[in-house]
């Protein structure tokens, strides 16, 4: 059962083939199962878990009518807040902190009776392309345990990947989500900026941040989108539109005349040959499906990383001057006599990690006056050079497509010595959160070279995320029929599971 | 040492600059629903938001904006189309998300102006003091630091956070330098806040109580030697809290930049903070490293950009100009210097107004509010406002003695009723059964009665000497339970008893 799509687990529960407590039991079981190993989750909350299943089992015993994911179990990346449920954002300085407040994507998913198991592991603060930052340890890649399943969102994407969840939440600010589903072989969906509420979502990067669905499916991704997108009051820069139709788009996956741009700055040299060859037959089998595929130019991308590692360690140094011991978190250094600066201090020196205290002086410099110009002020610029090559490509393609992540799973330890190898990690994503447009990746096949899973990217404009569904579920029936299943039951057994 | 003021102005010219800020009277806080309302149990009025809880995220108030344009417009400043607000980013322990939201360098309103007036030896003078910007930012919480003698920080053994007033909207009001005031410059500055805090009061969109700290005032002085248009080095003057202080804070700043340059030491760029005690202004943090804000385009708000149309409603729905009302009212009312300063001291202008407007005599009107009615306010330690007792109540009293139905005594019996919350001041005058009494029957009797009680004074009276009649009065007013007039008392007792009574 567990290693079933949302989807049809939504339909037996409709049928009356099983109850969410069920569901929710077995998944708690895998959790414990192969969690030890996995280390996906940093807290698992079974018994409020089974508390919300038997509540959704009891309305769908009483006729009330229930949304797709009623009673589906889900995981929650710890970056976001749930109230009285232990938030870290895989930082010590919020261990054990509990919020008082639901985010505004953890309202939904209760509304909409999504069960949730617990809080995934991440790299501290969303910083990070393979979860070794975390102030928890590690999680592994259950494709290959001595791997990284990827970051930031690396807890949720291991989390569906080892079924111990069939759909999870993560946030992708360069990449975060896009990135983890390529390497552990699932699905995962960057929305639009502002698609999904960010109050609640503990901020790295305001203007790049952005929550997002996995699942191991497009549809199970569609459903889980539908369930938390939607303008939010509560957050200033949410968009006020009616969500596109991500579910329908799922469902229908026709790509026929419609226009494919393959962005000619995202592969080529420092792409695995793997990951290309994985990517080009992807290519093919839409071409046969009927797309045009057209090759489009986007200079300004060779400055997508260096804006990126401007802005948002800029924004960054600001959005984390809040966690200073005074009110809540983290608080050491209280010796006798010791001044409110010292003990920030002390509270900020221990309380927060290697990558998050060399991005905070990274923004503060700057944002310094006489550096402002040169540094922010030129990275903001690229951004906008980044949104016009967009605009430009978007009048050649319906959609935009390259690779995830230039190579596949690489092992921990491999790259944590060495930033600027971690930082090209995200190479491929980062362009749609500085343009605040949608994408997703999809499981593309396995590298020849290692049997790892590679990721197709799709971009589509603002707004126009129903074509990320749209692609991706053609390509995928496309895949799946050709595989003679779903990717990820090529995926090496990590226990016995049902 | 010890120079004089016209010693300070006989060699040097003072330039000024002033930085206001005003608490906007909303109802919630600049970027959260938590209430504005002072004096409430600390931490009370907090959320995830202004408590800078991680994943919490600002929403602006759109009545603060609308303030704000107000306030712009009054000034007569232009209307940014389009305005962004910024992160201004320091530790503090009293700003809970170490930073502030403000506006940089697309402020919502620049480029104004405001002319104020001051009476000099020379006759009255005006000045106009030109507007760099008006911006929008939020407060932050209160420390109290407990312990050690100044209540400073320093030296202090603990603190306790206030977080109540974090988040409160506030607007700077920033002018140009103000140069060429000359020895007028305490005197222009002080006439300006002010001009400014009778504009805000006018527009409603803030208490301006400067003791509470609705409106505070931070005073740049800087002294070069006159024919000079070299700048000299400012210090900044903070905590600066009655318009009296603001006058002296200046002068005390310009003698002491005086004496230091007259030594030829430098003056130090530096916060200073006024004493309300001394009248002196000690060294706060020193400037002399500038401190970077590292300010920033706030990611978390969308910019600001007000429709053309609105800003014009706004300036359409533009009260008054509070000097050209003063002068209007003071002319419509034909009312003495000291006494329209009175008015506008007790800030009783509007409720005298709007009692005028319901058909009350103008002069009656002030005498009823400036005088019974605030004393009693007094008594209570309440605000004239927060009585029950509002303008129509007054104008129907007015009425009622002009009608001849109460007199002015019983008209305080009434107003006193009125304010007890009996009712309306004919439902008063009806519950207390107050009425004048009309029948020279009933005080004849009356005075026969009290001439028969008191012989002695009645004979003293009777002899020609008239002032005893007082006490008589005094009696007969007392037996017919103060409803009778008293002119009509004197003048029958006087009758009676064979005097003249005029």
């Amino acid at each position: 059962m567990i290693k079933n799509t949302a989807a049809q687990m939504s339909a037996a529960l409709e049928k009356g083939e099983t109850t969410s407590v069920e569901l929710t039991k077995l998944h708690l079981d895998r959790i414990a199962e192969v969690d030890p190993k996995v280390k996906a989750f940093l807290h698992v909350d079974g018994e409020s878990a089974l508390k919300q299943a038997a509540a959704v089992d009891a309305d769908r015993a009483s006729g009330k009518k229930l949304g797709p994911l009623a009673g589906i179990p889900l995981a929650l990346k710890d970056v976001l807040a749930q109230e009285g449920v232990p938030t870290t954002a895989g930082s010590k300085i919020l261990q054990d902190w509990k919020p008082p407040y639901d985010s505004t994507v953890v309202a939904k998913l209760k509304a909409a009776g999504v069960v949730i198991l617990g809080k995934t592991n991440m790299d501290e603060f969303a910083m990070g392309s393979s979860t070794e930052n975390s102030g928890y340890g590690p999680t592994f890649n259950p494709w290959d345990l001595t791997r990284t399943p990827g970051g930031s969102s690396g807890g949720s994407a291991a989390a569906v990947s080892a079924f111990e969840a069939p759909i999870a939440i993560g946030s992708d600010t360069g990449g975060s989500i896009r990135q983890p589903a390529a390497l552990t072989g699932i699905v995962g969906v960057r929305p639009t900026y502002g698609a999904v509420s960010r109050y609640g979502l503990i901020a790295y990067s305001s203007s790049l941040d952005q929550a997002g669905p996995f699942g191991r499916t497009v549809l199970d991704t569609a459903l889980l989108h539908e369930v938390i997108a939607g303008h939010d009051p509560k957050d200033a820069t949410s968009l006020n539109a009616p969500v596109p139709a991500v579910v329908a788009a799922a469902k229908s996956g026709d790509v026929k005349g419609l226009k494919i741009g393959v962005i000619k700055q995202l592969q080529g040299d420092g792409y695995q040959t793997g990951v290309l060859a994985r990517f080009n037959e992807s290519l093919d089998i839409l071409a046969s499906l009927g797309a045009e595929i057209v090759q489009v130019d986007c200079p300004s991308f060779e400055y997508a990383l260096a804006a990126y590692y401007l802005i948002a360690p800029s924004e960054c140094s600001s959005n984390l001057a809040r966690f200073d011991a005074m009110r809540y978190g983290l608080r050491t250094g209280e010796a006798d006599g010791a001044s409110a600066e010292t003990v920030m201090n002390a509270t900020r020196e221990a309380g927060f990690g290697r990558e998050v205290k060399r991005r905070i002086i990274l923004g503060t410099y700057a944002l310094s006056s006489g550096y402002y110009d040169a540094y922010y002020g030129s990275a903001q610029k690229i951004r906008t050079l980044i949104i016009e090559d967009y605009k430009k490509a978007f009048t050649q393609a319906d959609v935009l497509v390259s690779p995830t992540s230039p190579i596949t799973a690489f092992k921990i330890g491999e790259k944590s010595e060495d930033p600027i190898a971690m930082y090209l990690a995200d190479v491929a994503t980062i362009p749609v959160n500085l343009a605040g447009i949608c994408g997703m990746s999809l499981p593309a096949g396995l590298a020849d070279e290692d049997n790892l899973p590679v990721g197709f990217q799709i971009m589509a404009p603002a707004m126009q995320d129903q074509r990320l569904y749209q692609v991706g579920a053609a390509l995928e029936a496309a895949l799946v029929s050709k595989w003679g299943g779903h990717l990820i039951s090529k995926a090496p057994a990590l226990g016995g599971a049902k | 040492m010890a120079l004089s003021y016209d010693d300070v102005i006989a060699k040097y010219e003072p330039v000024l600059g002033l930085e206001v800020h005003v608490e906007l009277n909303t109802e919630s806080k600049m970027f959260c629903s938590c209430s504005t309302t002072f004096g409430g149990e600390p931490n009370t009025q907090t959320c995830p938001v202004c408590l800078a809880l991680p994943g919490a995220l600002p929403v602006v108030n759109a009545k603060a904006i609308e303030s704000t344009i107000k306030i712009g417009l009054a000034l007569n400043c232009q209307i940014a189309p389009h305005s962004r607000f910024a992160r201004k980013n320091y530790f503090y322990p009293d700003m809970p998300k170490n930073f502030q939201i403000s506006q940089y360098d697309e402020p919502i309103c620049f480029d104004g102006f405001v002319d104020v007036e001051i009476d000099t030896d020379e006759g009255a003078k005006q000045f106009r003091i030109e507007i760099e910007r008006v911006h929008m930012e939020e407060d932050t919480g209160k420390s109290l630091h407990v312990g050690g003698a100044t209540g400073r920080i320093h030296g202090a053994e603990y603190s306790l956070l206030d977080y109540n007033r974090a988040g409160i909207p506030l607007v700077e009001i920033v002018t140009k330098i103000v140069p060429g005031t000359g020895k007028y410059a305490p005197e222009v500055a002080k006439a300006y806040v002010a001009e400014l805090r009778d504009i805000l009061r006018g527009l409603k969109v803030s208490d301006v109580k400067m003791e509470q700290g609705s409106l505070r005032c931070d005073a740049n002085v800087s002294l070069r030697l006159i024919g000079s248009d070299v700048l000299g080095t400012r210090s900044e003057t903070k905590n600066v809290n009655s318009l009296r202080s603001v006058e002296r804070a200046i002068r005390g700043e310009m003698i002491r930049h005086a004496e230091l340059l007259n030594e030829g030491k430098k003056v130090k760029q530096e916060t200073r903070h006024f004493q309300e005690d001394t009248g002196l202004t000690r060294s706060g943090r020193s400037k002399e490293q500038a401190e970077d804000y590292r300010y920033f385009p706030e990611p978390d708000l969308v910019p600001v950009a007000p429709a053309a149309a609105w800003i014009e409603e706004l300036r359409a729905q533009q009260p008054e100009r509070p000097s050209i009302r003063r002068k209007r009212l003071k002319e419509q009312w034909a009312v003495p210097d000291k006494e329209m300063a009175a008015m506008i001291n007790a800030d009783v202008l509007d409720i005298v107004e709007e009692t005028v407007l319901l058909g009350a005599d103008p002069t009656k009107a002030r005498t009823w509010w400036l005088g019974e009615i605030s004393r009693i306010a007094n008594e209570k330690e309440v605000a004239l406002t927060e009585l029950t007792i509002a303008p129509k109540d007054v104008a129907e009293i007015v009425a009622l003695v002009a009608a001849g139905e109460l007199t002015d005594k019983l008209a305080r019996q009434v107003v006193e009723g009125v304010i007890a919350g009996e009712g309306t001041p004919s439902q008063v005058v009806a519950k207390r059964g107050i009425k004048v009494v009309n029948d020279d029957r009933a005080l004849m009797a009356a005075i026969e009665k009290v001439c028969a009680d008191q012989v002695e004074t009645a004979d003293k009276v009777r002899n020609g000497h008239v002032p005893a009649a007082g006490a008589l009065i005094g009696a007969v007013m007392k037996e017919t339970k103060g409803q009778a007039d008293a002119a009509r008392v004197r003048e029958l007792l006087l009758g009676h008893l064979g005097q003249p009574s005029n």
